[in-house]
């Protein structure tokens, strides 16, 4: 470990780190354009220039010098005031003085720095450079003029995204940043080049002009649109959404969020159920709170009743139904809406449990019925980073095009039990193998031949759990836990002929199971389920109440009220606790907290925030076949449109037209 | 620097380009430089490559060769490269030509010492013949740029004519080069000056004196 001398102060630092990075360990504040922590070390804004004894008598860029023994780094000397200055005039020649009218200002890197390190004034009176808009696809709004060239956005989609679409053309003052022939970016993590950008350049299309940042409430939330649970930051103001964005945290999402997860939200003021409805004749009409629950009173369902909880409710929301339901004397609750059977009682065989940080270090992975990119963008890009680091994926299931190299093993899953040589060497040879069992896999029965994989390929360890479940519902992991799950999946909710069935926010089940239940849909979305239901009950979106959700690696995490609901809709689990008095009978709680204690209660590992259950050791079997057969069909035909407030988004809409059905809109229409 | 455009991606660039591929022989010297980089580094290549190919279109064409944009793409897949990276480097460096150019392609070097030395007098007689930056004269000979430093600073000013050098110019020597390329002769490349062989100094040798004529060892002056 060198020791160093920054600014007077001796410190230790880790071999191999920059003279920045050791500037941040004494505390000193560097600033920078082109360097990010989690891309590739480029060095060509300069901004960060320091003196560093021994050396040559200059200032050095130190984001690209290693330490040596015994440097003396001085960040505070008047040749360092002079070079952050230099720069920043030079950054600055070509940088247009469009703040009032960028959508950057208030967030930009530039702005700040400048305001931190520049002159007062400019000494600069030739023309400036100006260059064309260049056209990236629905979400980026790019404004090429304020590029400073720092190639963060480059570096990126190269070395995070994996999908090497945008380039650096021409050079010099000419230099140019365009996708290839201004294609849309066509990846599922595209808009993380406008957080990246430390400009204005590349900026949020859907968001432009919508807010300054200083006028927003920041919400810590988590996201729903897949099972990855990434953390994210809602922006509203009044009682509107305006948008998301990635929060740090590198055991999930590192500071990444998808595409879908960040626009999502503008689906949040479409299509909301905002009134009681109920179905008259075929026909739904408005309708009081009062006349909904004398209606769902009326149909006396006594122990008659089901509840099946959708994709994206909290953990609260499904504790309150099932509460409702015990009450009742009903135990028929169910999440696993398309109708999978998989077994449940073994929790670690339907979980992540290498965790999303873990799986970097696997050596050999073989994916089963999962099209990872569009069911977990992030955990792809983990999964990069894993065979960037040496491993081998192996994939069965359709092909997909997939960021880093892979072997499509078959369609069918048949091919579980009678793996290829090439997978049984890699596995067999590998030091920490892993399995992951996605949605398509489990669809087609292939969980016990996983498992049965998992153990004979020795895949769990001291230190080491390679049986990977990676489910597609935010709701998924909280929902097994609550015990939301039937031994038969909703066959047997079907069974049992409910005569009231309560729909959390179910939009994938077929409801013409139901044909003589009272469906009752409590939801915030006019989509299927509203479609098929007797009685629409509103209730509130994610962003709308404070809830629990656990990833798929089994993360409980969670999210804060940013919003209010609009019109009539209410938290779900107030509606359900009314549900409860309508009904007669007594679910124990009568508040947010009451009801949050009482989860807890029952299932302790809910309280511990950040932390991943503790779900035991893998069964050695589970219930199933374990030598399935069948094709692979991946269930997101697309990967805008997974959710209901996705389809509601105009945003998504236009993402799946364009990037998707490959539909060419004109650029014109921006 | 002069400003460069990528020619526009219409269905005629397609159509006229899009089947593009490598002669035997030049796939045979493109597999060659690949040869050259340690597996997995074979993007490596890509200068040369794109070189090859741009020959390969002059050859095509009967002009010095430019770069179309499915001849990029037929690159960046020999590669396995892709294809932003390939455009990359093709805009970034000068002597790869994005836009289609004539027979000879011009380029008069008007960095300071060559205009010290008169290179005005160049770009003007060029101008005479009708070349202008960025445009094929109408017999499809000519194409013209005006260039940075080429590093002929000592017989400048110089301009470059596909592979060759003319140096030590006149707006009258320049005439006489380009006619007879305009005939079809192969007119001498380097110095125009009389009695000039390449970069020595103007009016003789003013060190080396006996190095002239023959090999001399001057160890034992020392």
């Amino acid at each position: 470990m060198p020791k160093v001398t920054v600014d007077g102060q001796e410190i230790e630092v880790p071999a191999g780190a920059t003279v920045l990075q050791a500037c941040e360990l004494a505390g000193k504040e560097i600033p920078r354009f082109c360097y990010h922590e989690r891309l590739s070390i480029a060095g060509n804004c300069r901004m960060c220039l320091v003196e560093v004894k021994p050396g040559p008598p200059k200032p050095q860029a130190s984001c690209a010098l290693p330490v040596g023994e015994g440097q003396e780094i001085r960040t505070d000397s008047e040749m360092v005031k002079k070079a952050r200055e230099g720069v920043m005039e030079f950054l600055l020649i070509n940088h247009p003085l469009d703040c009032p009218i960028c959508d950057q200002g208030g967030e930009c890197d530039l702005q700040d720095q400048a305001m931190a390190y520049g002159r007062g004034a400019s000494r600069y009176h030739e023309n400036k450079r100006a260059v064309t808009e260049k056209y990236m696809g629905p979400l980026i709004k790019t404004i090429m003029t304020r590029c400073i060239h720092c190639t963060r956005c480059v570096r990126f989609s190269e070395e995070i995204a994996g999908a090497d679409e945008i380039g650096a053309l021409y050079r010099g003052e000419d230099m140019q940043i365009t996708t290839y022939l201004e294609h849309a970016a066509k990846h599922e993590l595209s808009a993380n080049v406008i957080d990246l950008c430390p400009v204005g350049a590349l900026t949020s299309g859907p968001y432009a002009y919508e807010a300054r940042p200083w006028e927003l409430k920041k919400t810590l939330s988590i996201d729903v649109s897949d099972a990855v649970g990434s953390n994210i930051r809602i922006d509203s103001r009044g009682r509107e959404v305006l948008r998301a964005l990635p929060r740090i945290n590198d055991d999930v999402n590192e500071e990444w969020i998808s595409d879908k997860a960040r626009y999502q939200v503008e689906g949040l003021t479409r299509r909301r159920l905002d009134k009681v409805w109920i179905r008259k004749r075929g026909k739904l009409s408005e309708a009081s709170w009062d006349e909904a629950f004398k209606k769902i009173a009326a149909a006396k369902p006594g122990k008659a009743i089901a509840a099946i909880a959708g994709d994206m409710v909290d953990c609260e929301t499904m504790f309150a139904a099932k509460a409702l339901l015990k009450a009742c004397g009903s135990s028929l609750v169910e999440s696993r809406q398309t109708g999978m059977d998989y077994d449940v009682s073994n929790l670690a065989a339907i979980n992540f449990n290498s965790t999303f940080a873990g799986i970097e270090q696997a050596d050999a992975i073989l994916i089963v019925g999962s099209m990872v990119r569009w069911e977990a963008p992030l955990v792809n890009v983990r999964l990069r980073k894993a065979v960037k680091n040496g491993a081998k994926v192996f994939v069965v299931g359709p092909e997909w095009e997939t960021t880093y190299p892979a072997t499509f093993l078959g369609e069918d899953v048949s091919v579980l039990s009678n793996l290829p040589a090439e997978a049984v060497d890699a596995l067999k040879a590998a030091e920490k193998p892993a399995i992951i069992l996605g949605g398509a896999g489990f669809a087609m029965g292939g969980h016990a031949a996983a498992v049965k994989i998992a153990h004979d390929f020795n895949m769990v360890k001291d230190g080491w759990n390679g049986f990977n479940a990676l489910h597609m519902a935010a709701a998924r992991m909280g929902a097994v836990m609550l015990g939301f799950a039937q031994e038969g999946g909703i066959k047997d909710i079907v069974a049992a002929k409910p005569k009231v069935v309560l729909a959390l926010g179910a939009d994938e089940v077929d409801f013409s199971q139901f044909e003589d239940a009272l469906k009752v849909y409590i939801g915030h979305h006019g989509d299927k389920g509203a479609h098929a239901a007797d009685i629409i009950l509103p209730a509130a979106a994610y962003t709308e109440k404070p809830g629990t959700y656990v990833n798929t690696e089994g993360r409980v995490q969670m999210a804060d009220k940013a919003v209010f609901a609009p019109g009539d809709a209410r938290e779900d689990w107030t509606i359900l606790r009314a549900l409860a008095d309508a009904l007669k009978v007594e679910v124990g709680f009568d508040s947010f907290d009451d009801l949050r204690a009482a989860m807890t209660t029952e299932v302790p590992a809910l309280a511990n925030e950040g932390e991943i259950a503790d779900y035991g050791t893998l069964a050695a079997s589970v219930k199933g076949d374990t030598t399935p057969s069948g094709a692979i069909a991946y269930p997101i035909k697309d990967f805008y449109l997974t959710n209901p407030i996705a389809r509601a988004s105009v945003v998504m809409q236009r993402c799946s037209n364009e990037l998707v059905l490959g539909e060419t809109m004109a650029e014109a229409a921006e | 620097m002069a400003a460069r455009e990528i020619a526009p991606d219409t269905p005629e660039l397609r159509e006229r380009w899009g089947s593009f591929a490598f002669t035997a022989e030049n796939k045979a010297k493109a597999d060659k430089h690949i040869a050259k980089y340690p597996e997995g580094r074979q993007k490596s290549a890509v200068m040369p490559l794109l070189d090859l190919a741009q020959r390969q279109v002059g050859a095509d064409t009967d002009t010095q060769g430019w770069l179309p944009l499915p001849v990029m793409e037929y690159v960046a897949d020999y590669l396995g490269m892709p294809i932003i990276r390939v455009l990359e480097v093709a805009t970034f460096y000068t002597m790869y030509n994005l836009a289609p150019v004539g027979k000879f392609h011009v380029q008069v070097c008007g960095t300071t010492p060559c205009m010290l030395r008169g290179s005005d007098d160049i770009i003007a007689a060029c101008k005479k013949r009708g070349m202008k930056a960025g445009h094929v004269s109408d017999d499809g000979l000519w194409s013209f740029t005006e260039v940075e430093c080429m590093g002929n600073c000592a017989t400048a000013p110089m301009v470059q004519i596909n592979d060759d050098n003319y140096e030590d110019l006149t707006a009258e020597r320049l005439d006489v080069v380009l006619d007879a390329l305009a005939a079809g002769e192969t007119p001498k490349a380097g110095t125009q000056e009389p009695g000039r062989h390449t970069s020595e100094p103007a009016g003789g040798p003013t060190s080396l004196t006996e190095m002239v004529t023959e090999n001399h060892d001057y160890r034992g002056d020392w």
